[in-house]
């Protein structure tokens, strides 16, 4: 029943865009870490190597036809769920936080990979409900899926990665058949629950609520939170419209911008290359997601297009966040610019969410 | 729950997934808006603060003058230091440090708040001075903790090395950090900023301006941390300007030394011109404890010490002249025509104004010319009687007492001079005409300080002429800067008084012969014309008690020249409860001995030099105008009343290698050789 799959059905075209900002990403890395205190690193280097593991991961991932994935997704989310649960028992603290355990020598943050076996079984929930419309009762079981991990996350504390599963469970009900009715009393809701749970201090840590804050009047806390913000925007309103230059910016050289190579790349990248630079930066990033949902869209099955928008759906919002917060719009939430910042479990999600989408892509003519 | 059916007949929604694109075409869209927000429209708002994030001005401290004595050995030199600042740009929490910082400078916690609470109103880019002059071990502190305090910033700076020991304390003062009073209220202070080094005292105060040159700055590029990573743009500093003071290092040493612990001042001054060779005042203390900042125990210590250490006697201690006052009477009744033929007969004293005022010896039947060097008690009561309060205060005001004489030192006093207008001004009563007899003999309210003192009676031995004591030669300043001194220090500045001849002669031999036979005969120097008068000035409620250095024991005054006339070095010594005049006359017949043998060598090798290299050499002389019918004439060193006709006094320079030459060239005619050239006249004869 299977035909032979060709390397030719590989989205060629997705990989050179993605090459390509991996290609910014290494160069903006080491110029970033140049004269600061990262140099000692090797982050660049170490970058190459992360997105060589991710290119392999994203072969192997197109490999597999995605509709076995979707019969392990079960298993792998009830693994996943344990695992995290191991972390909050056992895992190693760093930085006032347990996100990672030591297995076998390995370190390894469960959190990244909860991303894609999330995308799987959300579309898998959603395919199986076949597109119709949605009971309140199979959107509660929606919300049960996505929202279990998610706030063993948020225990960890990792707020940045909890968020990044909420669109992932947006785009399967948005896709997956929620009716205009029904999505107006979920925003509703979820605006009251939101603020209820801001004002009763009990979810949120104050310095979470600070990160939050802290954007919208960055001088209030200009040496916290605030003041990442007002360094991020006054490097990247620094460059100017050419920039200034790959290692002459003033701000990363100066290592005012905090973390100048992972959660703040962008705006390393917006000073020393400019509005040229970053808006070139956003069109690739936006010729990717396209192809992607041009990928979805041709896909043999709903199953299939829910993958790709699932993924779509993470790549956007990691994007709009990580921008947005860069440049002032949104609070500093630690959430790491898809295939452009530096570390090894950001780039090798990535990769293989990619890998899972090249695999819809290349399985589209099968039935 | 899950089932196996994925629905493979299904198909993604056209509409949602387009909307799912133009929502993504919308956020990349906003996201590019706000690109050209930040990087088009407010590039060169966010360069500036760009600039401002990593610049930080540091500034490059001026190193202040050196001071040098009259031969231009060194006084007070300069040693490299470091000061501790901090800067509060970096938007941290503070307070929250300052435990660390307190502990790591050796800084008393309470305090180092203190000090920033004072600055928290100072705007935020100024560096807030927490220490200064820290040591290695705190310098390593402060790089060894560069990350977690990346406020604490250090800059070097030249600080002042002053003589150990008090020397020369007095003349030379001390420099501070400018006070927040003087910031405040004073316009001398207005370009100062806090924490600035200024001269707070002495020659370091009046010559602030030029001592302490121009700062300049350099614009450092700094990282997040602080961390210097180059220079953009340096304002190099001006150095101060070196200052030569008229002080002889040699003359100051032997005065001090001569001194020794008694508490009082000596001032030695040359006057023909101003120039003090010495100034000491005893106690003394230690510059060095202010150049840094003085510690609260060591200043209160000195403001409550008895003795006043912090005190400039020399130009600040106002007391009674005692018997040097004679000198100003003997000028009063000599210019009145009054005491020429005086003849009094002292039995031990005499009655005035149905009182008897005592005198210490029986001195018999006296003119004035054995009433100055005995210091005769008697004679002087009478002459003031003679002469009234009035007569007495116009001359001693015009010699310049009760006024400043406008030396170039801080805080100087004026001194006071009773009269029956200044009686009148002062306790609203017509003056008691029997105070006028303690007056003559420089008791009753009569206050003089000691520069005042040097200053009338080396002015009446150079036959009237009262100069302008200081420190500092005014041809070495810009004359801007002279004249600022000048309105600074107002005082009597140069004068002449007008003084007959014969009124020259006979006290400036009365004054020698104090020397030889009078009261200071111990304090005579074999081959030196040395003249001078005592004086032993009663205490309020001292009596006649004579323990030295108790506190109703009398002050101990001498004022002495050389030579009698026209002088070249005057002296004036006050030993406070030093008992008689004449143990102040010892201290200063070795400076006068330091003096001539200094000037003996010195003129010896400039003899010599200038008869090689053809220089003409400054030497004084007094001489008689020849009658038109009388041949004689030359440098007569004393000539008699009856034939000084005519009699002046002035300066030449000599060329001593046409000395010969010209000598036995010269017309006898001529008044002066061909080799001498007068540069100064100071007094005509009779005419």
């Amino acid at each position: 029943m299977r035909r032979f799959l060709s390397f030719r059905d590989f989205d060629w075209g997705l990989l050179l865009m993605v090459l390509i900002l991996c290609g910014i990403s290494v160069m903006e890395i080491y110029s970033a870490t140049l004269h600061t205190k990262y140099v000692g690193g090797h982050f660049h280097t170490k970058q190459v190597y992360y997105i060589l593991g991710g290119l392999v991961a994203m072969f192997i991932f197109s490999k597999i036809d995605y509709h076995k994935l979707l019969e392990w997704s079960p298993w792998a989310y009830g693994v996943f769920l344990l695992s995290l649960v191991a972390v909050k028992l056992v895992g190693q603290k760093v930085l006032g936080a347990r996100r990672w355990i030591s297995f076998a020598g390995i370190h390894f943050q469960p959190s990244e990979w909860v991303k894609l076996v999330l995308i799987l079984a959300v579309a898998r929930y959603f395919a199986n409900l076949g597109g119709r419309d949605l009971t309140w009762k199979e959107i509660g079981k929606a919300f049960a899926l996505v929202g279990v991990p998610m706030l063993l996350v948020l225990a960890q504390p990792d707020m940045g990665t909890a968020l990044t599963y909420s669109p992932i469970l947006f785009a399967g009900l948005f896709l997956g058949g929620i009716n205009w009715k029904q999505a107006l009393i979920l925003v509703t809701t979820g605006a009251v629950l939101v603020i209820g749970a801001w004002d009763s201090g009990k979810i949120l840590k104050p310095y979470q609520k600070a990160r939050l804050t802290g954007f919208i009047n960055p001088d209030n806390d200009p040496r916290g939170a605030g003041y990442q913000v007002l360094q991020a925007k006054i490097a990247v309103g620094a460059g100017g419209i050419w920039g200034a230059g790959a290692e002459k910016g003033t701000q990363t050289q100066g290592a005012f911008i905090p973390i100048p190579h992972a959660d703040f790349i962008f705006a390393a990248f917006g000073e020393e290359h400019g509005f040229v630079g970053a808006i070139f930066v956003l069109l690739l990033y936006f010729l990717v997601l396209m192809r992607l949902i041009q990928n979805a869209q041709t896909a043999a099955d709903l199953s299939g297009s829910l993958i790709i928008m699932g993924v779509v759906a993470v790549l956007t919002f990691q994007i709009a966040v990580n921008v947005g917060m860069v440049i002032g719009f949104m609070p500093v939430t630690g959430i790491p610019l898809p295939l452009m910042s530096y570390g090894g479990s950001s780039v090798l999600f990535t990769f293989m969410a990619l890998g899972v989408a090249m695999n819809v892509r290349m399985r589209r003519f099968v039935n | 729950m899950f089932s196996e059916n994925f629905n493979r007949g299904e198909k993604l929604s056209t509409l949602k997934s387009a909307s799912v694109q133009y929502g993504i075409l919308l956020i990349m869209l906003a996201l590019g808006a706000g690109l050209w927000r930040l990087q088009v429209l407010g590039a060169s708002n966010f360069k500036e603060l760009a600039e401002e994030n990593r610049i930080r001005k540091e500034p490059i401290m001026a190193p202040r003058g050196k001071l040098l004595d009259r031969d231009g050995r060194l006084l007070v030199d300069n040693y490299p230091s470091v000061s501790c600042f901090l800067v509060r740009e970096q938007n941290k929490n503070l307070d929250a440090d300052l435990p660390l910082i307190a502990q790591g400078l050796h800084l008393d916690l309470d305090q180092l708040q203190a000090t920033l609470k004072h600055f928290r109103a100072a705007p935020g880019y100024q560096p807030i001075p927490i220490k200064q002059d820290i040591s290695p071990d705190e310098q390593a502190f402060i790089e060894a903790h560069r990350n977690e305090l990346p406020e604490l910033e250090t800059i070097d700076m030249e600080r002042r090395l002053y003589p150990r020991d008090g020397f020369a304390a007095h003349l030379i003062g001390y420099v501070g950090e400018v006070s927040e009073e003087d910031l405040n209220n004073n316009p001398r202070f207005a370009a100062y900023e806090p924490g600035q080094v200024v001269g707070k005292a002495g020659v370091e105060a009046t010559y602030d301006q030029i001592l302490r040159g121009e700062d300049g700055s350099r614009d450092v590029i700094v990282d997040s941390h602080g961390r210097e990573m180059g220079y953009l743009r340096t304002q190099h500093s001006t150095p101060g300007q070196d200052l030569k003071l008229t002080i002889d290092l040699d003359i100051q040493r032997t005065a001090e030394l001569a001194l020794g612990e008694a508490n009082g001042a000596v001032v030695v001054m040359d006057p023909r011109n101003g120039e003090v060779l010495a100034l000491v005042s005893h106690p003394s203390y230690d510059p060095n404890a202010f150049a840094v900042k003085i510690k609260r125990d060591d200043w209160n210590k000195l403001i409550t010490d008895p003795r006043h250490p912090l005190m400039n006697k020399a130009i600040q201690d106002q007391l009674a002249p005692g018997s040097t006052f004679k000198i100003i009477m003997s000028a009063a009744g000599l210019q009145e025509g009054v005491a020429q033929d005086m003849r009094v007969n002292c039995q031990g004293g005499g009655s005035f104004y149905g009182r008897f005022f005592k005198c210490d010896k029986h001195h018999g039947v006296l003119a004035i010319q054995q009433a100055i060097p005995l210091s005769c008690d008697t004679f002087f009561y009478a002459l003031a009687q003679k002469l009234g309060i009035d007569t007495i205060a116009r001359y001693a005001t015009s010699l310049g007492l009760s006024q400043k004489t406008g030396i170039d030192l801080p805080n100087e006093m004026a001194g006071i001079m009773p009269s029956t207008q200044w009686e009148w001004h002062n306790y609203h009563q017509k003056y008691y005409a029997g105070n006028t007899i303690s007056v003559g003999i420089g008791q009753g309210e009569t206050q003089v300080t000691p520069i005042q003192l040097v200053r009338a009676l080396s002015g009446i031995a150079s036959n009237g002429h009262l100069v302008r004591p200081h420190l500092v030669d005014p041809g070495e300043l810009p004359a801007q800067f002279r004249t600022a001194v000048y309105d600074t220090f107002p005082g009597s500045a140069e004068k002449s008084v007008s003084l007959d001849n014969d009124t020259w002669m006979t006290i400036t031999d009365g004054m020698a012969a104090a020397t030889t036979s009078g009261t200071a005969a111990a304090a005579h120097i074999n081959g030196v014309d040395f003249a001078g008068k005592t004086g032993t000035a009663q205490v309020v409620g001292g009596g006649d008690t004579h323990t030295k250095g108790g506190a109703r024991t009398p002050n101990s005054w001498f004022v002495g020249m050389v030579p009698r006339r026209n002088p070249e070095i005057a002296v004036v010594v006050l030993q406070e409860h030093g008992d008689w005049g004449a143990n102040s006359a010892l201290i200063a017949q070795k400076i006068i001995i330091t003096y001539v043998n200094k000037k003996r060598s010195q003129d010896h090798n400039l003899l010599q030099q200038a008869g090689t290299e053809q220089k003409p050499v400054e030497v004084g002389a007094v001489w008689s105008n020849p009658e038109p019918a009388d041949p004689k004439h030359g440098a007569g060193q004393h000539a008699s009343e009856q034939t000084a006709a005519s009699v002046s006094a002035g300066h030449f320079f000599v060329n001593p290698a046409q000395a010969s030459k010209d000598l036995a060239a010269t017309p006898a005619a001529s008044l002066f050789p061909a080799f001498v050239t007068p540069i100064r006249w100071r007094k005509e004869g009779q005419d």
